[in-house]
């Protein structure tokens, strides 16, 4: 975490203005990608996401198959004209690791073993990053899976938590993702109250966590709402 | 949660309560939806219709694929599905066959399309299909077209209804596969298929019956 | 084998006799290797983790002119396990690292103002991880190593704008000892330390970076189950009681 000798909070205000339990505007569409499967885009303030899910679809080469679930794929990218510096294209070791940890924080919400032999892949690209990307892009896979008719537990929603200075904030923007004391990403099957995903950079204590990832699950519930609304309007069936 | 309402994955519908569950999972009593899609509650049953997805195979099923390839003792068939099934010699064959001797392209060969049933769905998705049912038959000809496999009964109707009133309008000669793949030849072929799509595209509008009816003319 | 070892989970117990919070035996050896300005090697309960430390003079990054670099590399060579092939770094190894150099990182253990060298000339602390053995908990292991090689690594002197190397001027200004401790979840059971057998069996771990004052400078989940926010708690407490045990060993 660098220094910064810009504060990040000025009377009780982030540098974006909002409050410290702030989120910035929430978007969400479904279905935009007609070749995929399913597909979704979700931005929070300046940070967009785009994903789209292809499958179950056969999964070759036949050894990476397991008899009795199925896999699934996550491709996480930064597109290179989302950040201020030029990004190269190419997968980047932060990008493969988000893939990762992205892939077993869906995975635990995905009923696998109904494609046994197969696999759901997920292609997630940043649009434009303002902090928070790897949160930002869960959300809209979330969208893309059950779009596609992928059995799941619950959706899966996330967010970002943290402190600046000595004040515990949610939804970080880019510089309070750089700048921050700490910052935690998390992911959950709201309804369940189950975490899929939980990553922490800083210097914590366990009260703090503890606090913020209340504040997380309360911010997930929101997301969750609004995930579910976009569906349902998408989705919507008059009856006959 | 009452019928015909959109649920999403994880979404509580009700108590077990003894019931057959489809595409639903259960916690203790509780049982909750697995996919998007639409429910279905009665005495005997809990049941989301998918609103999205594959074509997941059911035996029983009538469906339409696509000899993929062949091997000594059977066919591999492309069912539109993320398996494949197998079609063994002797669901296909009357016949005694020696295949040391005969060559089984004799009988189907590679690109060939036939209406078939789903016989077997193991665990592990092993599939088979048989054509050793009164209404499976090598369909010669025509053309295939792909739609969501959930709108296949729309597209067949109550009572077969508006699958029997594109067929009268157009003449064409129409198999639907529960797979989503269906099969047209003859009559009005363009007429049948914008029909088709249009069912498959407005599904949850009411009137469709009678758009149709007047889309297809006199 | 998997079954044979849920059983015994299940039952409450581990397969080689352990408690739920007891850690393998841990041998730490350091300045092995003398043509690295610092290195140790970690044996935890056979799983090999060998860490080297190379310092370099380079450029600082541009919003932090005044701050040494650290870069954290990790190889899973190909004597570590039947399943390695060789090539570039997978997305385990990658990982590996990642969550190795956070540790660190986040941890504020280097002082890397103390790392500034002249304008646009800064020391650059390369950790390089070579695992020879993968027999469970490789990220504990490697913490392990890449931290006492740190504590015993000296900076060079510097003569003519070049580097002298095997002549030193200092030790690497290190602060803290931060530890990782991997924590496993399995039935409601949380295990630390999780040999080979357990961690094809389990798979929801947390890891944790625990810093001298009990402060957690990292967090990773991996795997795909689930922790409900008491779960998380329960983790840290434990985390937080054996990384005192594993700093003893530093």
């Amino acid at each position: 975490m660098k220094k910064t000798d810009i504060p990040l909070i000025v009377n009780g205000r982030r540098i974006d203005g909002r409050l410290p339990e702030e989120i910035r505007e929430i978007k969400m569409s479904v279905g935009e990608i007609l070749n995929a499967d399913g597909s979704a885009r979700v931005s929070f303030g300046k940070t967009e996401a785009i994903v789209a899910v292809y499958g179950p679809r056969a999964l070759f080469p036949k050894f990476l198959q397991e008899s009795d679930v199925g896999l699934v794929r996550v491709i996480y990218s930064m597109s290179p004209f989302s950040v201020d510096e030029r990004k190269n294209p190419a997968p980047d070791r932060r990008s493969i690791e988000i893939s990762k940890v992205t892939k077993e924080a869906l995975s635990a919400a995905i009923f696998i073993e109904d494609f046994p032999k197969a696999v759901v892949d997920i292609y997630e690209n940043i649009v434009q990053a303002d902090g928070s990307t790897r949160v930002t892009a869960i959300n809209a896979a979330s969208l893309a899976l059950a779009s596609a008719g992928i059995p799941m537990k619950d959706l899966v929603a996330a967010c970002s938590v943290g402190k600046v200075g000595d004040t515990l904030i949610v939804d970080l923007n880019g510089k309070e993702d750089n700048y921050s004391e700490a910052d935690m990403a998390v992911a959950m099957m709201p309804s369940k109250g189950l975490i899929t995903l939980l990553q922490m950079d800083g210097r914590l204590t366990k009260e703090e966590i503890l606090q913020l990832l209340k504040k997380a699950e309360e911010v997930c519930k929101k997301i969750y709402e609004l995930q579910k609304k976009t569906l349902l309007e998408k989705f919507k069936v008059e009856e006959d | 949660m009452t019928q015909r309402e959109i649920v999403l994955p994880g979404t509580y519908i009700e108590e077990r309560k003894g019931r057959k569950i489809v595409n639903c999972y259960v916690e203790g009593e509780k049982v909750f939806s697995k996919v998007l899609g639409i429910l279905k509650i009665s005495d005997e049953e809990i049941s989301v219709v998918p609103l999205a997805g594959k074509y997941f195979p059911k035996v029983g099923d009538r469906i339409i694929g696509r000899i993929e390839e062949i091997e000594v003792s059977g066919w591999w068939v492309d069912i539109n599905s993320p398996y494949r099934a197998f079609l063994p010699l002797a669901e296909a064959v009357e016949e005694f066959v020696d295949v040391r001797r005969v060559d089984l392209s004799r009988f189907y060969d590679i690109d060939d399309i036939i209406f078939c049933k789903i016989t077997k769905v193991t665990k592990n998705k092993i599939i088979q299909v048989s054509m050793k049912d009164m209404l499976a038959r090598k369909l010669f000809g025509g053309i295939t077209i792909k739609i969501t496999p959930y709108k296949v009964p729309r597209v067949i109707g109550k009572g077969g209804s508006m699958i029997e009133l594109i067929k009268k309008k157009t003449g064409s000669e129409i198999y639907v596969g529960q797979n989503g793949v269906i099969w047209i030849k003859g009559g009005k072929k363009e007429k049948a298929i914008e029909a088709i799509l249009t069912i498959e595209r407005e599904a949850h509008i009411s009137g469709l019956t009678e758009k149709i009816a007047k889309m297809l003319g006199e | 084998m998997e079954e044979f070892v849920k059983e015994y989970l299940n039952q409450g117990k581990r397969i080689d006799g352990r408690g739920f919070k007891d850690y393998r035996q841990i041998e730490i050896k350091h300045s092995i290797v003398s043509k690295a300005e610092g290195s140790a090697f970690v044996n935890l309960g056979g799983t090999k983790v060998m860490a080297g430390v190379k310092l370099d003079i380079g450029e600082p990054f541009p919003d932090s002119p005044n701050e040494g670099i650290l870069i954290v590399n990790a190889e899973f060579t190909p004597l570590s396990s039947p399943e390695i092939e060789p090539g570039p770094p997978g997305e385990e190894a990658i990982e590996l690292a990642r969550i190795v150099d956070r540790v660190i990182r986040e941890s504020e253990a280097i002082e890397l103002e103390k790392l500034f060298i002249e304008n646009g000339k800064v020391w650059i602390v390369y950790i390089d991880l070579a695992v020879f053995d993968i027999r469970g908990n490789l990220t504990d292991a490697s913490v392990l190593a890449a931290v006492k090689a740190l504590l015993h690594t000296q900076i060079p002197k510097i003569e003519n704008e070049k580097i002298v190397r095997g002549e030193f001027v200092s030790k690497l200004p290190v602060v803290y000892k931060p530890v990782s401790v991997t924590i496993g979840k399995y039935n409601g059971n949380l295990l630390v330390d999780l040999n080979k057998e357990e961690e094809e069996v389990i798979d929801t771990k947390l890891v944790v970076g625990v810093r001298d004052d009990d402060k957690i400078c990292t967090m990773q989940k991996q795997g795909i189950g689930t922790f409900s926010l008491k779960d998380v708690e329960n983790v840290l407490d434990l985390a937080i009681e054996k990384s005192k045990e594993l700093r003893r060993l530093l």
